[in-house]
């Protein structure tokens, strides 16, 4: 077990110093860095400012230098500071960071709490009409675009019926708990539908297997209820598989969320990501990316875990 | 004797025919993708003959009918009657005529998805390949390589590449093919390391075949049936992938129309002209649908192992 875990933090630590190399030779993958912060031709910016600029950062220094720099300066915890308000970037990500874990954190629980539900129904009534209408909703969960879903959903929730709020930038900040929550519902749902979809498909498919394996026909055979051998015998042996990737599924939410949260005007990473963009920002946007990172790690390391933890079988080997 | 041959020489009765039919039909649809098959097909004819499907030039801008209604809608036109009622799905802000853009668009989609699917199936495809015939040190990389790569977000990678490279169709073609090579080498690799134990391979290398001739003649072979099923199941995503990037707008370049162009156009009109987005989001929704269909399909047909793969 714990050779196990050494390696799997080893495995861990590689991933992030792969990530830090590929953003930095990012960084570097077009003529010069310095392009990415300044646009000489665009401010008429002399050679001489350049050439101080290029010291001041350091750019002038040789390549490797400029990598363990950089690489100690984030092992530090210190990610620069953001072109476009020039202030720390860990300060703009620690400040955005909570509202962005809410809808993940909305979308995850709404995910697992009825994806897992509907995926043993949808196994237990197998080929009948609640069957294809779920698989049907599980298709389509898998197949639309995030974004459009939630611009269609504001337009008929919101604008249309006006069952819900308009989304704006600071709208839920100043209401009461229903007024706050009304905010949650179309982008937690939205997000969640993806993962609803996922969740279905793969405990429908872990049932559809147990079910038909020979302790279940035994446990049949000696007379037990249906719903009875599913509680006891089915389910549990059906969850381990969902459960392992819910890990996973939480940390692809951050993906989604970069979608999701530009068009519900969420005030969290993944609108600064993409405003970053327009301002042409590197430093915070290398520290979503790192942030992410992290987090996909820190995510499928628990999933592993769980994994040996849930499943005896797998602990043996 | 007589009756029971008269009985069986009766002919159905007009009813039965009638009930037989339908049943004969939803039989074929269940066994067979006819629809989503037919829904492709129907949108690789407009990728083929886009010129020919479109009714007007996706750029062709006309401030009057700025914003006109979809063609069924009559109290617009009534209300509007110097505008030609010529734009099936209505138009945008600058008057183009969305139904010649969704068409056009899908050109643009579809010859992205497909080239950047044939370039990253082609490397996955070999690196999987050489990964599973070479084993030791290069498998040992390339494994750890596609663990590292798996766990970059990819959306953002995407972002940065934006700042760092710029944008344009190959940069696009580019960070999809990135995307979708890593996600075949695991398991090309398995199924190779299966294939690399039977006797026909052993065969030919006492036959003094050489590593390539092996892998391209005797192991190459053995995966391909592996590698359509994976592409057909991927396609889908791939659609996706270009529509997100094209809606944050770093993907497709705007002067191009396209899916996710025009929903990130709409956007802003929602309340005034809602046929901007939700038009070309239903063209994404239907063609990404009938691909992870078939693909669903195909898989189950081919590969039961593959069952447990979102």
């Amino acid at each position: 077990m714990i050779r196990f875990l050494l390696r799997r933090i080893g495995t861990m630590a590689i991933s992030l110093i792969g990530a830090t190399i590929v953003v930095f030779g990012l960084a570097h993958a077009k003529d010069d860095p310095i392009n990415v912060f300044i646009r000489a031709e665009g401010y008429a910016i002399g050679p001489e400012q350049i050439a101080a600029l290029r010291a001041k950062w350091g750019l002038d220094r040789p390549i490797v230098l400029q990598y363990l720099t950089w690489l100690g300066n984030i092992a530090r915890a210190d990610l620069g500071r953001s072109v476009g308000s020039n202030r720390k970037v860990t300060d703009i990500l620690w400040e955005r960071w909570p509202a962005t874990m809410q809808l993940a954190v909305g979308a995850w629980i709404v995910g697992t709490f009825v994806g897992i539900p509907l995926g043993i129904l949808s196994a237990m009534r197998r080929a009948s009409i609640l069957d294809y209408f779920l698989r049907a909703f599980a298709l389509s969960g898998q197949s639309v675009p995030a974004f459009w879903v939630g611009i269609v959903g504001i337009w008929v929730f919101a604008v249309y019926l006006g069952w819900l709020p308009v989304p704006t930038f600071y709208g839920r900040t100043d209401a009461d708990f229903w007024g706050q929550f009304q905010y949650y519902i179309m982008p937690v749902l939205v997000l969640a539908w993806g993962p609803i979809a996922g969740y279905l498909r793969i405990t429908r498919s872990a049932m559809l297997e147990v079910l038909d394996s020979e302790y279940i026909k035994l446990a049949r055979a000696k007379g037990m209820g249906y719903p009875r051998v599913v509680a006891k015998h089915a389910f549990r042996n059906a969850l381990i598989q969902p459960l392992t990737v819910s890990a996973l599924l939480l940390a692809g939410f951050m993906d989604g969320a970069v979608l999701v949260e530009n068009v519900f005007v969420w005030p969290g990473v993944g609108q600064i990501a993409v405003a970053a963009v327009n301002d042409n920002d590197f430093t915070l946007l290398t520290g979503i990316v790192f942030l992410f990172t992290i987090l996909y790690l820190a995510m499928s390391f628990v999933a592993d875990l769980l994994y040996v933890v849930i499943d005896p079988r797998i602990r043996l080997e | 004797m007589a009756t029971a041959d008269t009985v069986q020489e009766k002919p159905l009765s007009p009813a039965m025919v009638v009930v037989r039919s339908p049943l004969a039909v939803w039989d074929f649809i269940r066994r067979w993708p006819v629809i989503p098959g037919s829904v492709i097909v129907l949108f690789g004819l407009a990728t083929i003959f886009t010129t020919q499907f479109s009714t007007d030039d996706p750029n062709a801008q006309n401030l009057r009918a700025s914003f006109a209604a979809p063609a069924w809608n009559d109290e617009y036109y009534e209300n509007n009657d110097r505008i030609d009622r010529r734009y099936w799905f209505g138009a945008d802000q600058h008057g183009r005529d969305i139904y010649s853009r969704m068409v056009h668009g899908t050109r643009v989609s579809i010859t992205v998805a497909f080239s950047a699917a044939a370039i990253g199936m082609t490397v996955g495809l070999w690196a999987g390949i050489a990964s599973g015939w070479f084993g030791g040190w290069f498998d040992e990389i390339m494994t750890r390589f596609v663990d590292v790569w798996n766990g970059l977000p990819f959306l953002l990678i995407a972002l940065v590449v934006s700042i760092t490279i710029g944008t344009g169709l190959m940069v696009l073609i580019g960070l999809l093919v990135m995307a979708t090579w890593v996600g075949l080498v695991r398991n090309i690799r398995a199924e190779v390391l299966s294939l690399k134990t039977r006797d026909y391979v052993s065969a030919a290398r006492v036959a003094g075949g050489g590593d390539f001739r092996i892998m391209y003649r005797h192991i190459l072979p053995g995966v391909i049936n592996l590698l359509m099923v994976l592409a057909s199941l991927r396609i889908g995503g791939l659609i996706l992938s270009e529509a997100s990037l094209s809606y944050l707008g770093i993907g497709v370049p705007s002067r191009y129309p396209s899916w996710g162009n025009m929903i990130s156009d709409g956007r802003e009109f929602l309340d005034t002209a809602w046929w901007v987005s939700v038009f070309p989001g239903f063209c994404i929704f239907l063609v990404v649908m009938s691909f992870n269909f078939i693909g669903d399909w195909v898989r189950d047909r081919t590969d039961p192992r593959l069952r447990q793969i979102r």
